[in-house]
């Protein structure tokens, strides 16, 4: 199907069927009861998944292949987003220009951060790429005001007047697909439990099914080899006559463009850019992202994005009053041990168990959670191992 | 797929049959017949508390998730009920809101706007909260209160001093009780004349983004128009940690004040390094060199521990106001006893203002007799009221900022306790920081409210 | 000219705790190379040494003073230190304002143990784990040595001032027949660069003039050879590893005083050292030492007016900008070794 293979069809396959299937997949609890604390099926957060996981799949394509690790990815996507919303600004509300003018612009720059980066490997890679994205946000917070909106950032105004199509009735003007604007939400009840249909969300999990076939089809095409030959030994490349460099230059493009897009695609769900978003932190976000799937892995980075928006979004929403619902049914000082207990790890203290998860994960799971997914897959069908062990096709991390 | 009758809420509450029941609503749209995003069911009303819970301002976001906790617990008739018996309006009679319940949900802002904005959707769209409030940054405010405006919400700012967020980037959704950049510099400047005389020369230091340049400005124009002279000024990274190198060169600059438009840990540590290079006990010009640090904090201060000792600032409110300057402030004693019982130990500024903003909008829904924001819009706009601790307030309609008397403080030579380090210098009425809605500092003549925003 | 002199004092201040947070981190990095993320982490806990030996010596107990009333209305509990009631009052002020030095003593052999505990416990188990594993691991720990930090201290900065006897600043420009009054500069920044030399020279001439010093350069420059002798080098990279924490956490203890320390200031010079090393070029402990010294005189410089008014924003990218150029100009930083990291 589509020049896969059946593996990888089926892969695609499962991948496809979680996008659509979302909505009920991520709201699994029926609202107002305790547990609906966890439900992530709402717009705002399936719309991060996606376009996090495109932001990761795109990293690894230069980090899981090549072994060369960016330590300034962020600053493609926010120059993505600051282009993106430009145009939307200035020419039209309609996402799809913003998202194309967001992946050429930051391919662009991509190109030339990557150029210079790539003079130098290993660690002094790494730091090159640090530092021009530190000064991207620097200069994006402070001297680049006028055109970035410094530290409070740029949001549609409704004093802007795109070229076509902006409101005429001086109300703020919403990003939109030929007219279907990005929050239109279809709601569906089923007894206790709501399930969301979002068009900004399936606008984004278009994106990324894309994105993800492209993934694969870079994986096992020629030019995925090459990548693959660049981590191995470059040396060798040399001598058989190739130049590493063209291949890694292109594929830190691509990754930059794949930056972009997700920097667009966010700025269409949520009319606004910070340049908190290009900070070192938010670099290093996409990094562990990608090791905590699983780098090197087709469905690793997607897991591993998933997994830190799930707890920034929902662990630091839980908070005390909530705690002391869940327990209520203890006894009373037993129930105040265990919220307390409890308490360090929730609500103002995501952080702890974030890292405590990136440990526990790192330790246990060496290849990150598609490790994890691996090894509950053989628990169920142990006759069938090696399918499993194929269709994620893991190569090991560098 | 036809409208349903139900709000989202609704739905889940009256469990909406084992069919399935499709409704076709948007989170930015009106949702069944109340004709606004998020309407309540009619047990219960869920309020956004939107607080910095991790990074530098996690400790002032604790602050006012209390001074929230203990708001919510006073409407729903909890407590000895607070400043529900000093507030001038009588409707809130602790039965929640318009006979509702008030629940509540926390998120984490991290101080960053990307995340305040996703904490606050995730508010709106999955707990069904109909106002958010927090905010320990204008960055912040400014970004979460856009949000509001195009979700149909509205947004109760906390502690945010930045002139944009009721100047340029005002929002018809958008309320602010905390004072601005603007007041603190007309409040400040009178006293700095006072107490230092009207020829001095000033050097700014001052944070490199939005509030720190509305800071700046503020304080220049003022002094400038008491008669200062501004020798130089200069902007320095956010993520600064040690100022030894912008606090150097003021000395010999030819100034002999220095003006720390810092707020937070930058305040704390260019305070202490200018301390440090001894220029509290300087001398220049022939006078003595002294230290002002525009926007206080009890928690700021308590940072900066003995430094902050003789140091000039202004301050929305404190603790200790009724008890100094009389019953024109009461509120203030009310709030504190019930504070300062339920956690023991007094309220800052910022829990004071979550606290105000909380109480005014459940009066101001209740006067309406609705939770359409622009009901609410039209209850609070040209709204005056009293008894919340700050004296007779005004929450003016054309920008939707308070207008209250400003405090001017300065470190406590000899504090009693932890919680006892500032004192207050003079209050400045209200007159006299007072601007024109249209002011050049806010945004001038383009500044707009726009339409308030029902989701509709 | 003055004004130069004074920038080039800031500079040298600022490089020493680069360069010592630098010297532990390519200690790490170059003889066991493990990227530490957790050392901005270490150098953290450094200072809460400070902080924590502060609130152990003014330690206290509650008096009741029935005279007095708190801001409720309520009897006030007055605070009386156990150090004042042991020592007298006035030894008892001396001991608590002497809280930062009094820490050093306290801070060694604890950051020594914290860094045998992560090596041992943690590291170890790492080496030959790819680097990107190593990131992950470290910076949970980092995530989590912060979180408890925060979880007991607060996040609000704590102040952990000097002792009296060096607050206030000296008239260093009286020394260079400047006029009173022009250069003055801040005992306890000036106390800091000595300290950090004595630290930079002691750890360089531990290991040139001793045996185990010999033996760890060995191992960083061929540790299979090393091996092969039948050398233990695991345990010296253990011992490496304290050393590391040691010195990261004594550039904590000593910086409490110029900025007080909060739980973020790990990660606030995190990013900074890892710049300094790779500046000064993989495996080269000198290289690290330079690069921390130049790159703080350079940021001193561009955050003076007169530069700032000819290149706005100058003072926002000088670090990363003088990164750049040095890292294309010479291909393994200042003094970087062939091989290092390079892959």
């Amino acid at each position: 199907m589509f020049g896969l293979t059946k593996k990888d069809s089926t892969l695609m396959l499962v991948v496809f069927g979680l996008v659509m299937l979302a909505p009920f997949l991520l709201n699994p609890f029926p609202e107002g009861s305790g547990m609906a604390q966890f439900n992530a099926g709402y717009p705002d957060l399936m719309q991060r998944f996606v376009i996090f996981g495109i932001f990761a799949v795109g990293f690894n394509l230069l980090f899981g292949l090549t072994g060369y690790l960016s330590f300034g990815h962020a600053a493609f996507l926010g120059i993505g987003s600051y282009a993106a919303i430009w145009s939307m600004k200035l020419v039209t509300l309609n996402v799809i220009p913003g998202i194309l003018v967001a992946i050429v612009v930051a391919g662009a720059f991509a190109l030339v951060v990557g150029f210079v980066s790539l003079r130098r490997s290993g660690i002094y890679f790494s730091i090159l790429t640090l530092a021009f994205a530190q000064m991207m946000f620097a200069m994006a917070y402070s001297v680049l005001t006028p055109i970035t909106g410094g530290e409070t950032g740029l949001q549609i105004k409704n004093t802007d007047t795109p070229l076509f199509g902006g409101p005429v009735d001086g109300s703020i003007g919403r990003a939109n697909l030929f007219g279907y604007e990005m929050g239109n939400s279809m709601e569906l009840a089923v007894g206790n439990h709501l399930f969301t249909f979002n068009l900004g969300y399936y606008i984004a999990g278009f994106f990324l099914l894309l994105a993800f076939y492209l993934s694969i089809r870079i994986f096992r095409s020629p030019f995925g080899m090459m990548l693959r030959a660049v981590k191995s030994n470059q040396q060798r490349m040399n001598y058989t006559g190739l130049t590493p460099k063209r291949y890694t230059l292109s594929a830190f493009v691509i990754s930059g463009m794949y930056a972009g897009l997700a920097g667009g695609l966010m700025v269409a769900m949520d009319t606004q850019v910070g340049p908190e978003r290009m900070f070192w932190t938010a670099s290093g976000e996409v990094v562990i992202m990608t090791i905590l799937g699983g780098a090197g892995t087709l469905m690793g980075p997607v897991l591993g994005a998933g997994m830190i928006k799930y707890m920034e979004n929902i662990i630091s929403k839980i908070n005390k009053d909530i705690l002391h619902e869940w327990f209520a049914f203890l006894p009373d000082g037993l129930e105040d041990v265990i919220v307390s207990l409890v308490y360090p790890f929730i609500g103002k203290g995501w952080h702890l168990t974030m890292g405590i998860l990136f440990m526990l994960v790192v330790i246990f799971l060496p290849g990150g959670l598609v490790e994890g997914g691996q090894r509950i897959a053989k628990l169920f069908r142990r006759n069938k191992t090696a399918d499993t062990q194929d269709a994620t096709s893991r190569t090991p991390a560098e | 797929m036809s409208k349903s009758n139900f709000t989202r809420r609704g739905v889940m509450k009256t469990g909406a049959a084992a069919g399935a029941a499709l409704t076709l609503p948007t989170y930015l749209r009106a949702d069944g017949h109340a004709g606004f995003t998020n309407a309540p069911g009619d047990s219960e009303v869920v309020l956004g508390f939107n607080v910095p819970q991790s990074g530098p301002y996690a400790d002032e976001g604790a602050d006012e998730l209390r001074a929230y906790e203990l708001a919510v617990e006073h409407i729903n008739g909890g407590g000895d009920g607070g400043m529900l018996s000093t507030f001038s309006s009588k409707v809130l009679d602790g039965t929640g809101i318009l006979g509702r319940e008030v629940k509540y949900v926390t998120g984490d802002t991290q101080t960053k706007s990307d995340a305040a904005r996703a904490s606050a959707r995730s508010m709106i769209e999955k707990d069904g909260a109909i106002m958010i409030t927090g905010g320990s940054s204008s960055g912040v405010a400014v970004a979460v209160q856009a949000l509001c405006q195009e979700a149909g919400i509205i947004f109760m700012a906390g502690l945010t001093h930045s002139n944009d967020t009721t100047g340029k980037d005002r929002k018809a959704n958008g309320f602010r009780h905390f004072f601005n950049s603007y007041m603190t510099g007309a409040a400040l400047a009178p006293v700095l004349a006072a107490q230092y005389g009207t020829d001095r020369k000033a050097y700014h230091l001052t944070a490199d983004y939005n509030w720190g340049y509305t800071t700046q400005e503020a304080i220049q124009s003022s002094t400038e128009a008491m008669g200062w002279e501004t020798v130089n000024t200069v902007l320095t990274p956010l993520t600064q940690t040690d100022f030894s190198s912008y606090i150097a060169p003021v000395l010999n600059s030819g100034a002999d004040v220095l003006v720390l438009n810092h707020y937070g840990g930058n305040m704390i540590n260019s305070l202490t390094n200018a301390v440090q290079f001894g220029l509290r006990d300087a001398q220049a010009n022939g006078v003595n060199f002294e230290i002002v640090v525009p926007l206080y904090s009890e928690l700021m201060a308590r940072g900066a521990g003995p430094n902050i000792k003789g140091i000039l600032g202004s301050q929305n409110w404190d603790w200790k106001l009724e008890n100094e300057l009389g019953a024109k402030y009461s509120g203030t004693n009310a709030f504190v006893q019930s504070f300062g019982t339920k956690y023991g130990f007094p309220p800052s500024q910022a829990a004071h203002t979550c606290y105000v903003q909380t109480l005014l909008y459940a009066d101001a829904v209740t006067r309406a007799g609705s939770f359409a924001p622009c009901a609410i819009d039209e209850a609070l706009s040209d709204f005056e009221f009293d008894g919340m601790g700050n004296g007779p307030t005004l929450y003016r309609g054309s920008d939707h900022q308070c207008f209250k008397d400003v405090l001017v403080v300065r470190g406590k030579e000899n504090p009693e306790n932890e919680f006892d380090l500032v004192e207050i210098v003079e209050v400045t009425p209200v007159e006299q920081v007072t601007y024109a809605p249209d002011h050049p500092q806010m945004g001038g003549a383009e500044a707009s409210l726009g339409e308030c925003n029902n989701g509709a | 000219m003055d004004q130069i002199i004074v920038q080039i004092l800031n500079g040298l201040d600022k490089g020493s705790a680069y360069a010592l947070i630098a010297l532990g981190l390519t200690i790490i990095f170059g003889t066991l190379g493990v990227v530490n993320f957790a050392h901005g982490a270490l150098f953290m806990m450094g200072a809460f040494c400070a902080v924590i030996t502060s609130k152990i010596l003014s330690a206290s107990h509650k008096i009741v003073d029935e005279t007095r009333t708190d801001f409720l209305g309520n009897p006030l509990e007055v605070d009386t230190f156990y150090v004042q009631e042991w020592f007298g009052m006035a030894a008892g002020q001396t001991i608590m304002e002497w809280a930062v030095p009094i820490a050093i003593l306290f801070a060694v052999p604890v950051m020594i143990l914290v860094g045998f505990a992560m090596e041992r416990g943690l590291i170890k188990h790492f080496y030959k784990r790819p680097h990107a594993d190593q990131i992950l691991v470290t910076f949970g720990l980092a995530l989590v040595i912060g979180e408890i930090i925060k979880y007991t201290f607060g996040a609000n900065p704590i102040q952990t001032p000097a002792p009296p006897a060096f607050t206030g600043s000296l008239d260093f420009g009286v020394f260079l027949g400047f006029e009173a009054q022009t250069i003055m500069y801040p005992y306890w920044r000036l106390v800091y660069f000595f300290f950090s030399a004595m630290i930079i020279a002691g750890v360089f001439a531990f290991l040139q003039f001793t045996t185990f010093g010999m033996v760890v350069r060995a191992g960083m420059a061929d540790r299979e050879t090393v091996g092969l002798l039948g050398i233990d080098i695991d345990k010296r990279f253990t011992f490496m590893f304290g050393l590391a924490a040691a010195v990261a956490g004594l550039a904590g203890v000593m910086y409490a005083p110029i900025v007080a320390p909060n739980y973020s200031m790990g990660l606030d010079f995190l990013v900074l050292s890892f710049v300094v090393v790779v500046v000064g070029g993989m495996g080269s402990l000198p290289g690290a030492v330079a690069a921390g010294f130049l790159l703080g005189i350079l940021e001193s410089f561009a955050s003076m007016p007169v530069v700032i008014d000819v290149l706005p924003g100058i003072n926002q990218i000088i670090i990363y900008l003088v990164a750049i150029v040095i890292l294309l100009t010479r291909p393994r930083g200042l003094m970087g070794r062939k091989g290092v990291m390079e892959e």
